[in-house]
Parts: C-alpha cells; structure tokens; sequence
C-alpha cells in the first residue's frame, strides 16, 4: 500500500502561550515543538497498516520551515519510510486552505495513493480542515475523526466519533482519514529506529499556496476567569448558585 | 446578492440543539447586515417549519431518501445547491462531529474561507470578524476573510438560544439536490451509541468530572449519581483515560473535548494546563479538591476545599433537595 501521513508540529501541551509584540503570532522563543498529538495515532496506524502488507511504503509529508526537521526525523524514527517537506513561504498563520492546496500538490507526485492520513486537528490550529480539504482537493473520500480502522478488498470500513456514540463508514479506496484518539496507542521511537531515521531521505520541495482564504487580524488573550472564591459548606455552594450565579 | 444560510443539523429527523443555536446566530447575523437568512434542513422526516421558533422565516428542505444517511460528500453538495438558489454568501452550521466533517467539503466547493469552532461573530465595518480559540483556548484569533463567501462553524453550547418565537412556522420550500456519482460513495452505514445511550460531555449543560483525586475507577459511580441527579455528564481528566479508568470520550481538555457548559464540577482535578485549556470557557466552575493551592481554583467560580469523598455524596444529597428529585 502506498499510505501517506501528513503531519505538522505544535507547542508541546504543557507549553505556556504567549502572545508576540504585533499580536499576529506567537514567542517561540521559550517553546517546545513537537509532533502534533492527535498526528502520532495517524502515524502509528500508517505504520501498523504497512506491517499487515508487506511491499506497503508511508511517506510523511508535512509544509513547514526548515524548523519542522527534527519533527520529521521523530516520524522517522517511529519507523516511516521517507519525508517530503514542502516549503512554508507564503502561507498564512492558520489559514488551512493555503496549507491544504500545498499538501495536495505534494502527494499528487507521490504516485497512486491507497490512504491519507492525518491528525483530527493540530493543537495549534485546532481546526480540523485540512484532512477533509486534502480529500476535497485530491477527490477522495473521507471520514475525520476516526478511533477504529480496518482495510480490506480496497476498502476501509471506519468508526468515527460523533456526539454520543460512533458512526460506521465504508470508503473506497483510496481514501483520507483523520485520526483521534483511541484509534491505538502511538510507539516510541527506538534507539535502532533512531540511528535508523538518520539515513532516511527527506526532500524539500516549493509549492505554490494559492491565495490566502482568511486574514489573521490579530491573536489575543481569553478573558481571564476571575477565579476563585472559596466557600465554607456546600450550602453556600447551593445559595450562590442560585441566589448570585442564577444556573439552579 | 447576499444573504445568511444556517445549516440545521439534524439525526434521524431530529434537529440538534447545535442547529437552533446555529439557525438563532444565523437570523441575527443576516438582520445586523441587513440581508435575507435562509435555514437548510437535509433529510426527510425532519420538522423543517419548526425552525421558525429560531428564527427562521424561509426553510429549504433537501429531503430526497438519498439523503436520509450521512456522507460529507453528497451533504456539502445540498449545502452548495441551497447557497446558489438562496444566493447567501455566509454560511454558518454547528461545529460538531458532522458540522467539521461537511465544512472544509462546503468551503472547498464554494472557494470560500471556513472559520471553524467559533465563539463569536461580529461585523467590522461591514466585514465579517470570526473569533476563534487557538492553541487549545490559550490564545483567540480574530479571523477576518479574504473570499467572498464565507463559511464559519459554531462551537456548541457558546451561541445559545436566546429568544422562541411563537407560534412562528418557518415557510419551507422544498430543495431537489442534484447528486453526484461520488457523493454516495462512503454513506454512514450504522450509528452505534454508547453504552447506555449517555448524553455526550460536549453537548451536556452540566459536566461533572473527575481526575486522579478519585483514586479508583470505581468511585466515578458517586459522579455518575451527581450527573444523574443533574442530568449532566461524567466527563474525565487525561491522566484517568490515560490510566483506563474511562473512556477516551469523555476526557475533557486540550487532547480531549472542548466543553463550555453552564456548570463544569471539578472534582479530584488538579488543573493541569491542559485540562484547564478543555474547560475554562464553561459559564460556571465549581472545583473540589483537598489541595488549596490547585490550579483549579484559579479558574473555579467557587471553590470547596476539602475531601471529594465527603463532598461529592454531599453535594449530591443538597442538589437532590434543592431541585426536588
């Protein structure tokens, strides 16, 4: 199978968010990337799905800047095969379109696909868009939020996650799917897949982003929760809730 | 021309409560740009003039047996067809587990730009401004669009519905959709609910969720009692999923759900910045825990510090009395 993943790399989870001078994106000085968590279930079940088939190959594609390598080099120690980074410039902060029309350019050289691949949402963006508008773009089907995979007879029968409870889908080959959690449990890299990576190829290649669809105008700061009165009993929990905060 | 169209969510002929917050956004929106707003139910069996109580005056319905079971596919092609016979050029739906599916699709077709999982719109000078969390809620990012066609998701639980009008019947014109040779090709097939058809933490108005200060799976029974009694939720922290201790639905936070409730009970939760990321957009936060220094109450409306064990059963007992159940 010729299985691609498509990746990008956030702040790590833990990481404090703070806003840059102009407000249009964030310091990165202080910040920790990495892989983004909901890519590495899309990069194990790629990984899993090449072991059931022997002959398979998974192809990380990612756009970004020179300073997604070593997120690239992660996926390839987990044990992909190859990593193609397409360029960033010119894309917009969050506008998942631009990023979508540069992935599709991408993986259309990669030869007939089987599946795509992809994280539900990166933690950054948390928009979910490009998956569903990579299928769009390649004329694919797809299912998003995916916690259960299974392929077979050139289709991929899948559980995604909805309000509640599961819906069951069957898609035809070839066909994107963004992974959630719960679809497996994600390996670490190891020492031999380490050393391993280093001999991997990643090539770089220029994609053109097509227009800009959205305008960052600026980024700010939730209101902070005033936080905190404590309370004596919880009595007063329930006379403050219904006599100050009026929700009972 | 221009104009506003809401797309109505329903399941099984039953609109969600995300579909008349969206139809409720969508009327305002069209009246403060002074244009016409248009709702778009799909699917038969649905009450499509019920929308009219939202807000809607002019309902099409795509009501064709081919559209009965979800696909992303043949969906965003009724939403395209009901765009291009309203002439609206803001599209608004809900951002829920179908609402993010079909959006990107919508967006695509329409060469539109898609805010998604929005908590506010506004005009600005006359152009649409959509805010949006990022960064998992840490950061907001104020969206203007480049397009002439907009298509913006609205997370659920934030619009509201403010206002019913009565008695008021939506006009409902049907709307034949022209459906493509793909657009069946990966059709929902079965939907499985969860075990005991439990209401889901992200649409819930009431979240009572629990971390590691429970000590055991088996004590989430006295949350389960507390979300029973109002009619809430049990939702989870990342390190009790993690643990296997619940499923992986109902984590709440920044690899989880993002929930905003009217009441979020946080019990035995520590606030892990993650976990506060998921939560802190809820009306009201109750937090319970031993430790007084807690993140938790740092973004807790009210705080009881104590133990949850004692609390809890407590809590439990009091809002049984308080609400007469």
């Amino acid at each position: 199978m010729n299985l691609v993943c498509c990746i990008t790399q956030v702040p790590d989870t833990a990481a404090r968010i703070k806003l840059a001078a102009d407000g249009k994106a964030i310091e990165t000085s202080d910040v920790n990337f990495v892989l983004n968590p909901y890519d590495e279930f899309a990069v194990e079940e790629a990984l899993r799905l090449r072991d059931q088939n022997p002959g398979s190959t998974v192809t990380i594609v990612t756009v970004g800047d020179e300073s997604v390598t070593s997120t690239l080099r992660k996926t390839l120690a987990m044990g992909a095969d190859k990593a193609v980074r397409v360029n960033a410039a010119g894309v917009g902060p969050f506008d998942a379109a631009q990023i979508a029309a540069a992935l599709v350019a991408a993986i259309g050289k990669l030869g007939p696909l089987d599946l795509v691949l992809f994280g539900k949402e990166s933690t950054a963006a948390n928009d979910g868009q490009v998956g569903p508008l990579v299928a769009e773009g390649l004329g694919l089907p797809s299912a998003s939020v995916v916690v259960k995979l299974t392929v077979a007879d050139g289709k991929a029968t899948v559980e995604r996650e909805i309000e509640g409870g599961v819906e069951r889908v069957t898609l035809p080959l070839p066909a994107v799917v963004t992974a959630q959690k719960g679809l497996n449990e994600p390996r670490l890299p190891s020492v031999k897949g380490i050393m391993m990576s280093k001999s991997k190829p990643v090539t770089t290649e220029d994609a053109a982003p097509g227009e800009p669809r959205i305008e960052l105008i600026r980024l700010t700061r939730p209101a902070a929760k005033s936080g905190g009165r404590k309370l004596g009993s919880v009595d007063e929990l329930i006379a403050a809730l219904r006599d100050e905060a009026k929700v009972i | 021309m221009a104009g506003v169209l809401t797309f109505a969510e329903s399941r099984d002929g039953q609109f969600k409560k995300a579909a008349f917050e969206a139809v409720a956004e969508g009327r305002r929106l069209a009246d403060e740009m002074g244009v016409p707003f248009t709702a778009l139910a799909i699917g038969p069996d649905t009450d499509a003039a019920s929308l009219g109580a939202y807000g809607a005056d002019r309902v099409l319905s795509a009501g064709q047996a081919e559209l009965k079971a979800y696909s992303n596919e043949s969906y965003a092609t009724a939403v395209v067809a009901a765009v291009e016979h309203s002439g609206a050029d803001v599209v608004l739906m809900g951002a829920t587990a179908m609402g993010k599916d079909l959006a990107p699709r919508v967006a695509a077709r329409l060469g539109a730009g898609l805010a998604a999982d929005c908590t506010a719109l506004r005009l600005d000078g006359g152009s649409l401004v959509a805010v949006r969390p990022v960064y998992s809620g840490k950061a907001l990012a104020e969206i203007g669009f480049k397009t002439p066609r907009k298509v913006v998701t609205l997370r659920p639980n934030v619009f509201g519905v403010k206002s019913l009008r009565e008695n008021a019947d939506a006009t409902v014109e049907p709307l034949a959709v022209a459906l493509g040779s793909n657009d069946l090709r990966a059709v929902v097939e079965a939907v499985v609910a969860a075990a005991g058809g439990k209401l889901d933490v992200s649409e819930a108005d009431i979240v009572v969720s629990g971390g590691r200060g429970l000590k055991t799976p088996e004590n989430f029974a006295m949350l389960e009692e507390l979300a029973a009694v109002l009619g809430g939720a049990v939702g989870a922290s990342r390190a009790v999923v993690d643990a296997g201790w619940r499923p992986h639905e109902e984590q709440v936070g920044q690899t989880g759900k993002v929930v905003s409730p009217t009441i979020y009970i946080a019990c035995g939760i520590s606030g892990a910045v993650q976990h506060l990321a998921g939560m802190t957009g809820s009306k009201v936060i109750i937090a319970i825990n031993k430790d007084a220094d807690a993140p938790i109450f740092s973004v807790a409306d009210y705080g009881l510090v104590g133990d949850v064990f004692e609390i809890v059963p407590a809590l439990t007992a009091a809002f049984k009395k308080a609400l007469n159940r």
